[in-house]
């Protein structure tokens, strides 16, 4: 088991690198010199050369990926030159937000998502099942900013239960930073639950046809005990992957639905960002929530063991 | 002979497939007393295991059984599921062809044992463990408390018979279905199992019923052994009849298909030519007049209906009945 961790986080270094080299280059590369935009267009030429050589703009592109990386590693990920907040300071007042929306809306996700699920494999071909994978169906090809505006409409317009927009930080009034969340959380759950049930559903009926279900049955064992014990655990394998993967992604904030609830998460760190060419900001964003990615798939890899004792012991 | 313990009676188990309806089981009568063996032999496809699921009750979703299963005077293919459930593993039990995939890889094998016993014995977690402890012992593997807490990958495939076998003896079943038990497992360890099976059976007082495919397991085990072909039985003898005289070329043909120590080396098998019938296109005639060496003109026309021989016990059916076992012997 350790000599799997070991293993699976040696990997990870080569990945992390090449990161970092992409978030480099896409900020290095985009079009527009950094010493204009912070000068404006009334710089003269003069200024500019003097900023650039401040900020060893002059330098060749891999001595300041190289410069910038031990920067990196030392933990100093830079300086916004608009609001003079560093890369850290920024995500860290910005990335509790989006972590809260993450967890509620994989929860809601979840909880629609599983039950469902095995409930369909458990009559699989029948009309609850036929009804739910063509509900899910539908639900995948709504866009989440449809369901945010149909759920604004329901919930905080005609019913007044909750409110459309906002954000309270949970230390100070826990019950309303819930409510402000609840609307966000769910566009994004409704958009998870089919995948989550989709993968779940298949995996469980091909389990179902396994020879230990039926020794499981001829066992005399309860149903419930035979769906929830025997086969929802070999079948969650691709579960947590996709669990895994929504996960990463919704760690990096969610531009459409963090800007329709106006939720100051990570997705608007972004698009303020990319607005003001705060490219510091930028990069340093992007590169923390690739290393996120990164080890969210580090714990679900791990996840795997937990769930398979054939991984575990090095079998598969 | 005692009052049957199980009694099968004209089941029928049909499959929907694109094809249209396949016959799997074709009005099948068997008996089995408490305490006894019954062999059931055939080639692949013969319905041998569609029979022993119809008895066990886990048929397909789709498969349609008619006639009834009766077990300890109940039909099983009419109990309520509760009352069915409560009678697993405690009146009757089955071990599997491939320990491979008959347990559950995501679960020690404790665990595969104790919830067994527990669902059906009122035990508490200490005297579950007890007995699994006991029963593992009892199948012959060493270690046996080491062992609750591994799980299946970790034991050879022999071990992982023993052990389906120790969750099926766990909550002393009237009756052991065991369906190609050896098939899957090398031929050394093959006689160990069967020879387990068979003592723990005598001390246990339970009826078995022992599928295979191979005459030669069912030989010098099984009271009475059926012979299956295309869903039919079509010779039924007590064992020892059985081999004294075969009546069927079937079952001649399948005992000739066994590889036997004393033939030359590179000896062709007498195998059986052929295939068995399209079970979805039943044969008007006998459906094993295609390849029979003794096949009539009458064999193609009329279907041979299970008929009693001179010896007591013995049916068969066939027109044309081998006149002596010719040399073949058991």
């Amino acid at each position: 088991m350790l000599i799997l961790v070991v293993r699976r986080l040696l990997g990870m270094l080569p990945v992390l690198l090449a990161v970092s080299l992409l978030t480099f280059l896409i900020a290095s590369l985009l079009p527009g010199d950094l010493a204009f935009v912070i000068l404006g267009d009334q710089a003269t030429p003069e200024n500019v050369a003097a900023l650039r050589h401040d900020m060893g703009l002059d330098q060749p592109l891999w001595w300041r990926y190289l410069s910038w990386l031990g920067h990196v590693m030392q933990g100093d990920l830079g300086r916004s030159f608009r609001t003079g907040q560093t890369v850290l300071q920024a995500v860290g007042e910005r990335f509790p937000v989006s972590l809260q929306l993450m967890l509620m809306a994989e929860f809601i996700g979840l909880l629609i998502g599983v039950p469902i699920a095995i409930a369909c494999a458990a009559r699989a071909g029948g009309a609850f099942d036929r009804f739910m994978t063509g509900s899910a169906f539908a639900m995948l090809s709504m866009p989440s900013f449809l369901v945010a505006i149909l759920l604004i409409y329901l919930f905080a317009v005609e019913l007044r239960w909750l409110p459309a927009t906002g954000y309270v930080p949970f230390t100070e009034e826990p019950l309303a930073n819930l409510r402000f969340f609840v609307l966000p959380a769910l566009t994004l759950a409704l958009a998870e639950w089919p995948g989550i049930m989709r993968v779940l559903r298949s995996d469980m009926i091909a389990t179902l046809q396994e020879d230990y279900i039926a020794l499981a049955k001829a066992k005399g064992l309860k149903p419930s005990r035979i769906l929830f014990v025997h086969a929802l655990k070999p079948s969650s394998l691709t579960l947590v992957t996709v669990t895994g993967i929504n996960i990463g992604r919704l760690l990096g904030g969610t531009l459409i639905v963090e800007s329709i609830f106006a939720l100051p998460g990570i997705g608007r760190l972004l698009v303020g960002a990319i607005y003001t060419r705060d490219l510091i900001i930028l990069q340093g964003v992007v590169l923390l929530v690739a290393c996120g990615f990164v080890i969210v798939n580090f714990i679900v890899d791990m996840l795997y063991a937990v769930l398979d004792p054939r991984i575990r012991h090095g079998h598969a | 002979m005692s009052a049957p313990l199980l009694s099968i009676e004209d089941v029928t188990v049909e499959l929907p497939t694109p094809r249209g309806n396949l016959r799997a089981v074709d009005h099948v009568d068997l008996s089995l007393a408490p305490g006894r063996t019954l062999g059931i032999v055939g080639e692949s496809g013969c319905g041998k295991t569609m029979l022993s699921r119809a008895v066990l009750q886990l048929l397909p979703k789709k498969a349609k059984l008619s006639g009834r299963v009766m077990f300890g005077g109940q039909d099983l293919a009419r109990l309520a599921p509760e009352s069915l459930r409560r009678l697993r593993a405690r009146e009757l039990a089955v071990v599997f062809q491939d320990p491979m995939t008959s347990l559950n890889p995501v679960l020690t094998i404790g665990t595969q044992l104790m919830e067994t016993i527990q669902e059906h014995l009122e035990l508490d977690a200490p005297a579950a463990r007890k007995r699994s402890i006991e029963l593992l012992a009892a199948v012959g593997i060493p270690a046996p408390e080491h062992r609750l807490a591994q799980y299946p990958h970790q034991c050879s495939g022999g071990m992982r018979q023993r052990i389906a076998i120790a969750i099926a003896l766990s909550c002393e079943p009237k009756l052991l279905i065991a369906d190609e038990p050896t098939t899957a497992l090398d031929v050394t360890i093959q006689a160990q199992i069967l020879d387990l099976l068979a003592r723990e059976q005598r001390r246990r007082h339970m009826a078995m019923i022992i599928i295979t495919h191979d005459l030669g397991v069912v030989a010098g085990r099984a009271d009475e052994v059926a012979v299956m072909y295309a869903g039919r039985v079509v010779e039924r003898a007590p064992t020892q009849a059985l081999f004294k005289r075969m009546h069927m070329p079937y079952t001649e043909a399948l005992l000739a298909a066994i590889p036997k120590l004393e033939t030359a080396p590179h000896t062709p098998l007498p195998a059986i030519s052929g295939r068995p019938p399209d079970p979805t296109r039943p044969l008007r005639g006998c459906s094993f007049a295609p390849r029979c060496r003794y096949a009539a003109a009458r064999c193609r026309e009329a279907k041979p209906e299970l008929k009693a021989a001179e010896t007591s016990g013995h049916l068969y059916a066939c027109f044309h009945p081998i006149q002596m076992a010719e040399g073949i012997g058991a």
